[in-house]
């Protein structure tokens, strides 16, 4: 039975409670925002839906005032060690409130909401709901919590995912996601139990402490529970082996959900990737094996860097090639992972940010494309250059830069990612090599796309240029320059990733 | 100054995106005047360069700028990385006599370009921004100092020209752009790699950072001993040198990447086939020369014979098969492979008299291809065909354009008194005097006779004689019973226009000044090699 706490006890719980809820005020007033959605989406009924996505973004941008606060508190554990406060978090609860804002301007811009859906209704209030859960993942310290956030993630993702319920690509995606989704979580719980049966621990921190005194004793169980919860993460990053629900998924969900998924899902898998390994699992080969985690992720990342490049190469779809393509930057982001130490993370941040502006951009303007053309064919693309020019010049920006040419964003995020593999010497030359050798590859289907653009002309040819509007057309520009911009002077960029590369209780470095 | 000359293209691509795209004539303009300003101030290099200064690698007492010239030198990127400390990228330009020759070069090809496609007609708005972009890229490459630097303004060539070859090609160009771009990217993502691991075994003397300097590279007393491309780590020096060279190779083209260039000529628009056989195919020499030779000069004394082969096969396999070419326009570009052996021979030598014969080489084998391409265009423009075949007798209805391809092919096959002669000669003299390819040297001459077997057939095939049956002109008699040539669609001059002759007289004089009196070239050349082939000697090698 348990013993009732006495009033002492009551009163230290209380104490650090209210010291910790100090610490949570953002995801407070996100979870308040949310609320808030709900209730303004019925208040507002049947009134104009840019109502919502206004309040959304006002909200969400909003939090930055707070997340902003928490630069100046002391980090930490809190929450009795459920939760921490470190500036890896604070990195990605920017990067999630800002994705969250782009997948609202992505969806304010798509028109195919129009014909789909009836009333936005709860779409606004999920998309923060998911913003919370990932903000969660990145802050998580214990495994409880990594579940718990994890699933609100999930299931935010598949109501967005089959949004469009009279599509029936859309439902089929949906259930495609919930069905991988459910296997890999419960792969991942059963992993999460054999750890605590080999420590006794939730929390990260302790359960690497616990595993370091243990030394090499129970190496195999610790390989076997790496590799569960390596598929757990494995399907939020969408690597091989574990992508299978992706192409589908990103073809048939609604084009700003896509876009989300593959920046921000993807994101916060790879941040709660490195802090649990960072913290929990010691980096040794085990005794019975020979292996350990590095090696698992290792074989993750080679097979997510050829299989989606490759793969890519056949597809017709853009939205689908894209997948495949997310599939295959996986790949480059957990080279990052595998290098570990300061410099890696820092690059794998870098990564991440590179990634975010390239892949919004190229999906923003597939959406302003499908708008005008209701296709994303690749076919369809012939003779955009023309008719649409500078969604033709900003979209080969973008998918230059995913290529990793210079002068974009995106070499420099290679560069990155190379300069730290290099850095532990000829150890990891050959996966730098297999990392270059696909991005030639990926040369080829990206450039498909200004290929039909540019080099082949529309069948129905009435020259007839395509607006999508002053707004459209600014914001496609900025993001260009910012791509262009940045791949020539990457200093606040790395200034950040380097702010954000430093997480508590790490003992690797 | 040479920030000015490299980026007054570009800024005059900026101008051009504001100028609408009805206002056909101010783009050539616009462009033609940036071509034009980079011209002066390519001549007021050539002017205020001091020759007596080598370059190459650091200067006295291990100086960071060495004696290179113009330096301009400014940090660029300064970033604190997590767990290793500083990483500095400098904007760091500046010419020796390797890359001022280069520099010059570059100017020439870029003005000739632009006046070349003053016939484009589709697109022109978007031909010239991007043409723009390509020659800036060009130049930075001979200039930069910073392998980083280096590295952005040789990848940023690269979409330039998939869209150059690929909007305004011919019948195949969607193949032959991607080829393009594939075979060179592919030999560049390796440069990446060894840029990274040679930042990583380097640093700067006075700073002692890392750091991505050329100058610091190419002084082995910066390397770290241990470091991945240190000098005790002789297996991944060995590898890095070889995808270095691989990755300029395919840039020269070097048997067996070369099978791009044909495909790349033959689709391209004339003024991109002069620019790229006018400067693009120098970039991998050059490449060689300012980057794989000095940073590795040990392995480069290893590898010297083999490079001597491939430069061979590139000088014999090049003419066999430009003889069997149908199509003109392949044949020059069969021919350019070829000519570009006579530069990796000259290299390969390692002796002052091959290298200057090498530097040389690339020079003229600029001015007089462009020539070539030239000439290959002006009957394109006419006839619509290349096919050798479909013409004959054209000397006595074109005999200004006659002369002038009978010029520029004897060029081309080295007749003495034009500049071809003379680097050739250069090279054959330093191959025959150096032991390692000395025999290699014996075998390449046969080169010769097959150029001057397929430069002569094709001219006598197509301008000696009468008209073929099937021929693409015809002929009207007036009634003086003189016969006149005429064109299908051609309704401009039918010989040398003034445009044309505006293109090909300055490259002419410059062939045959150069063939009679080489030292305006040479001289600037001579320094610089001499302190290339000291550092390369084994001597000086055998001392670190």
């Amino acid at each position: 039975m348990f013993e009732l706490p006495t009033g002492a006890e009551i009163q230290s719980i209380i104490a650090s409670l209210e010291v910790s809820v100090g610490c949570f005020i953002p995801e407070i007033y996100l979870s308040l925002l949310f609320m808030l959605l709900i209730v303004v989406d019925l208040v507002a009924k049947g009134r104009k839906n840019s109502l919502l996505a206004i309040s959304t973004l006002v909200g969400l941008a909003g939090s930055f005032f707070f997340i902003y606060q928490q630069q100046c508190l002391p980090g930490g554990e809190f929450f009795f060690g459920m939760y921490v406060l470190d500036e890896f978090a604070l990195f990605f609860k920017y990067f999630f409130v800002l994705s969250g804002i782009f997948a609202v301007i992505l969806t304010m811009a798509d028109e195919q909401f129009e014909a789909e859906v009836k009333s936005m209704g709860e779409y606004y209030a999920l998309i923060v709901s998911m913003v919370i859960g990932m903000v969660m993942m990145a802050s998580s310290a214990d495994l409880i919590m990594i579940f718990l956030s994890m699933e609100l993630v999930s299931f935010s993702a598949y109501i967005l995912t089959g949004y469009f319920k009279r599509n029936p690509r859309s439902s089929e995606a949906a259930l495609k996601y919930l069905v991988y989704g459910a296997v890999s979580s419960g792969l991942m719980v059963y992993g999460f139990s054999l750890i605590y049966g080999l420590t006794g621990e939730t929390n990260l921190i302790k359960i690497g402490a616990v595993l370091a005194a243990q030394g090499n004793e129970h190496s195999l169980v610790l390989m076997l529970s790496s590799l569960l919860i390596i598929a757990g993460f494995g399907y939020k990053i969408g690597a091989v082996p574990f992508h299978f629900w992706s192409p589908d998924v990103y073809e048939g969900a609604p084009t700003p959900v896509t876009a989300y998924l593959s920046v921000a899902s993807k994101a916060a898998g790879v941040a709660l990737l490195m802090r649990f390994f960072s913290i929990a699992i010691p980096h040794a080969p085990s005794a019975q094996t020979g292996i350990d985690w590095v090696m698992i992720l290792l074989a993750l990342s080679v097979g997510s860097m050829i299989y989606g490049n490759v793969v890519a190469l056949w597809q017709k779809n853009v939205k689908r090639m894209l997948a495949y393509s997310s599939i295959a930057h996986a790949g480059y982001l957990l080279l990052g992972i595998i290098v570990m130490g300061k410099f890696g993370t820092q690059a794998t941040l870098f990564y991440l940010l590179s990634y975010f502006l390239m892949n919004f951009g190229a999906f923003y303007v597939v959406i302003l494309i499908a708008n005008k053309t209701g296709s994303e064919h690749l076919d369809d693309y012939r003779g955009l250059g023309k008719k649409m020019p500078l969604a033709a010049a900003a979209l080969t920006v973008f998918l230059v830069s995913l290529v990793g040419l210079p002068p974009t964003l995106g070499f420099i995020g290679k560069l990155m990612i190379f300069s730290a593999l290099l850095d532990k010497g000829s150890l990891y030359l050959w996966l730098a090599l297999i990392g270059i050798m696909t991005s030639v590859i990926s040369l080829y289907y990206y450039m498909l796309i200004p290929l039909n653009m540019y080099l082949r002309e529309s069948s129905q040819s009435d020259g007839k240029e395509m607006n999508p509007g002053i707004f459209a057309q600014v914001l496609m520009a900025v993001l260009m320059f910012l791509t262009l911009y940045f791949g020539l002077f990457f200093t606040p960029l790395s200034d950040i990733s380097k702010y954000g590369s430093a997480m508590f209780g790490i003992t690797l470095h | 100054m040479l920030s000015l000359i490299v980026f007054l293209p570009i800024i005059a691509g900026l101008i051009i995106l504001a100028v609408p795209s009805s206002q056909k004539q101010i783009i050539r303009i616009v462009s033609l005047l940036a071509a034009l300003a980079q011209g002066v101030l390519a001549v007021l290099i050539w002017r205020d360069y001091n020759p007596a200064l080598p370059g190459i690698t650091a200067g006295p007492g291990g100086s960071p700028l060495g004696s290179f010239q113009f330096v301009e030198r400014l940090p660029w990127i300064n970033l604190d990385l997590a767990g290793f400390g500083p990483l500095n990228i400098e904007y760091f330009l500046g010419v020796d006599g390797i890359s001022v020759t280069m520099v010059i070069l570059t100017a020439l090809v870029s003005t000739i370009g632009v006046l070349s496609s003053w016939t484009i007609q589709k697109q022109v708005k978007g031909y010239f921004i991007l043409y723009n972009l390509l020659a800036s890229a060009m130049m930075g490459c001979f200039v930069a100092l910073d392998f980083f630097l280096f590295y952005v303004f040789w990848e940023v060539m690269l979409l330039p020209m998939y869209f150059l070859i690929g909007i305004w090609g011919g019948p195949n160009r969607e193949y032959a752009a991607i080829k393009f771009f594939l075979y060179t990217l592919f030999g560049s993502v390796f440069m990446l790699l060894v840029m990274i691991g040679l930042y990583f075994s380097v640093t700067d003397p006075v700073t002692g950072n890392h750091t991505f300097s050329l100058v610091a590279m190419a002084t082995q007393s910066n390397f770290i001993k241990d470091s991945i491309l240190g000098p005790n780590n002789v297996m991944w020096r060995y590898v890095s040198f070889i995808v270095l060279f691989i990755g300029f190779a395919i840039k020269v083209p070097m048997f067996p990447f070369h099978t791009w260039l044909p495909d790349a000529h033959v689709e391209a628009p004339t003024p991109i086939s002069v620019i790229l056989a006018g400067v693009l195919l120098k970039l991998g020499t050059y490449g060689m020369i300012r980057i794989n030779f000095p940073i590795f000069p040990e392995v480069f004394q290893a590898g010297m014979y083999v490079i001597g082969i491939f430069g061979a096969i590139n000088i014999i396999y090049g003419a066999l098969c430009a003889l069997a070419q149908q199509d003109l326009k392949k044949m020059v570009a069969y021919s350019s492979i070829s000519h570009m052996g006579y530069v990796l021979l000259g290299l390969s030598a390692g002796n002052s008299e091959g290298m200057v014969g090498a530097l040389y080489q690339m020079f003229n084998h600029g001015t007089i291809t462009a020539m070539l391409f030239l000439l290959v265009g002006v009957i394109y423009d006419r006839a619509h065909t290349r096919q050798i075949d479909k013409f004959g007798g054209l000397a006595s209805y074109m005999p200004h354009y006659a002369a002038f391809v009978t010029v520029a092919w004897f060029a081309s096959l080295g007749l003495p008194g034009l500049s071809g002669f003379i680097s050739e000669a250069l090279v054959f003299v330093g191959a025959f005097s150096s032991v390692t390819t000395r025999y290699i040297a014996m075998v390449s001459v046969l080169g010769i006779v097959f150029g001057a077997a397929y430069l002569l057939w094709s001219l006598q095939r197509m301008f000696l004689g009468q008209r073929k049956p099937d021929a693409a002109y015809d002929l009207i008699a007036d009634e003086d019973g003189h016969e006149h040539i005429h064109f299908h669609d051609w309704k401009g001059k039918i010989d040398l226009d003034g445009r044309e002759l505006a293109m090909l007289v300055p490259l002419l004089i410059i062939t045959v000044v150069l063939g009679v009196y080489p030292m305006p070239v040479l001289g600037m050349l001579t320094s610089s090699i001499n302190k290339l082939v000291e550092v390369l000697s084994p001597v000086v090698l055998s001392q670190l």
